[in-house]
């Protein structure tokens, strides 16, 4: 149990990262790194979602899809779920919990369309994770998703000072930064085989 | 005349991976091969036909305050159609698209096109943009995965080109970023136009869902 877990932690946040290696919440990724601030509240946001939406979707698809046999609709009732708890969480923050409405609401919204978040459901259920497991992957893909994007932000403050070609000026820069960033993670494969 | 300027603008001029950045996961991720890039652009063509054309009939109906979610169901509809389509007739294709098939529903491509032109104008234009839309994301994509299928494999197609040096890197995910920034950056120099500075708020589709604009930048 605890060694299963200990994998999925190194390989959620490691070897296959969400944003590096499975290329989910690119859109975020490249739009939210600015800064050091910003990218750090969005993390902070999509492992809260994540968690919750890997909480909620787990029940739903065992105790409801898989008994009726309508397994196929699971992509309509899990983005259903994660619209509707990314929406109920924004009313519950902002009336029970201001000051961290304040700092993480913003990105709230954005999260509903951030595919890494259907993506860890998803990936939940073709893994054949159980409840624990689910959960555990769920988090951990978030606290992977917010390192990179925690580290990305400091490569784009350097890149803000540097001299780039003109061409490469704004997003193709970025990307080739992300490919570096990206080359230095592929140095963690091998560590869970 | 003006119906053509909707067919042909998502084809180069408004391209909207390669000029508004959108849809970015599906172009890094299942673009190791060509063929893969063009399968994940017929199918994400096909959402983005029927999802246009469902809300443009129904934007009078569907009310305001719920539109998202609304949009978000109509698409994921279509997504689970072209998912059981594609895993009885081309059960390899899908099974090297993988999860990247759901995720068509958040693919912010075709959110965005639902708010920005299904949304507000007829049938027949917003089938011609979804057409044209649909040609410039799969026409990217096939780029994509013909460059990385030959530097990184070799091949072509799956058809072995001889005397050539292959490359591991471009099939991998590094390569992928690489390969982006290049073709955005050749794109922008031969559109000579400045190039997109940042992501802002203008290429995000929760934009008029979201109360605190440019916050996040």
């Amino acid at each position: 149990m605890m060694k299963s877990l200990f994998i999925i932690m190194i390989s959620a946040i490691l070897t296959d990262n969400f944003v590096l290696s499975k290329f989910m919440g690119i859109c975020p990724f490249l739009g939210v790194s600015k800064k050091t601030s910003s990218s750090l509240g969005m993390g902070a946001a999509v492992i809260f979602v994540m968690t919750c939406a890997a909480i909620v979707t787990y029940p739903v698809y065992t105790l409801i899809l898989v008994p009726l046999s309508i397994t196929y609709l699971k992509t309509i009732a899990f983005i259903l779920i994660i619209a509707l708890f990314v929406q109920l969480v924004e009313i519950v923050l902002k009336k029970v919990m201001p000051p961290l409405y304040n700092s993480l609401g913003v990105f709230l919204p954005l999260i509903t369309t951030n595919c890494a978040v259907l993506g860890v459901t998803i990936l939940n259920i073709d893994n054949e994770f159980t409840f624990v497991e689910s959960v555990f992957n769920a988090f951990c893909a978030g606290l992977g998703f917010s390192l990179v994007l925690l580290i990305f932000s400091g490569v784009r403050s350097k890149m803000e000072t540097s001299d780039i070609p003109e061409t490469f000026k704004g997003v193709p820069s970025t990307l080739i930064a992300a490919a570096i960033v990206s080359i230095s993670f592929m140095g963690f494969s091998g560590l869970v085989s | 005349m003006s119906n053509l300027k909707e067919l042909t603008k998502g084809i180069i001029k408004e391209n909207p991976t390669l000029v508004s950045l959108l849809g970015m996961c599906p172009t890094l991720a299942v673009t190791t091969q060509a063929l893969n890039g063009l399968g994940m652009g017929i199918a994400t063509t096909f959402v983005l036909i029927g999802s246009n054309i469902v809300i443009s009939l129904l934007k009078n109906i569907i009310p305001k305050s719920v539109k998202l979610p609304c949009y978000i169901v109509i698409i994921a509809g279509f997504v689970t159609l072209i998912e059981m389509l594609m895993k009885g007739y081309v059960p390899e294709l899908y099974k090297s698209l993988g999860t990247f098939l759901s995720l068509i529903t958040v693919n912010c491509i075709i959110l965005g096109r639902a708010e920005m032109f299904a949304s507000k104008n007829k049938l027949l234009p917003s089938l011609l943009d979804a057409v044209g839309m649909g040609a410039g994301f799969t026409l990217a994509l096939f780029t994509m995965g013909s460059i990385r299928e030959i530097l990184g494999a070799g091949t072509f197609l799956n058809f072995k080109i001889p005397y050539i040096e292959t490359m591991t890197i471009f099939i991998m995910p590094a390569g992928g970023f690489v390969v982006l920034g290049c073709i955005i950056a050749i794109v922008n120099k031969l559109a000579n136009k400045k190039p997109p500075q940042e992501m802002g708020c203008s290429s995000c589709p929760n934009a008029s869902a979201c109360n605190s604009k440019g916050e996040c930048e």
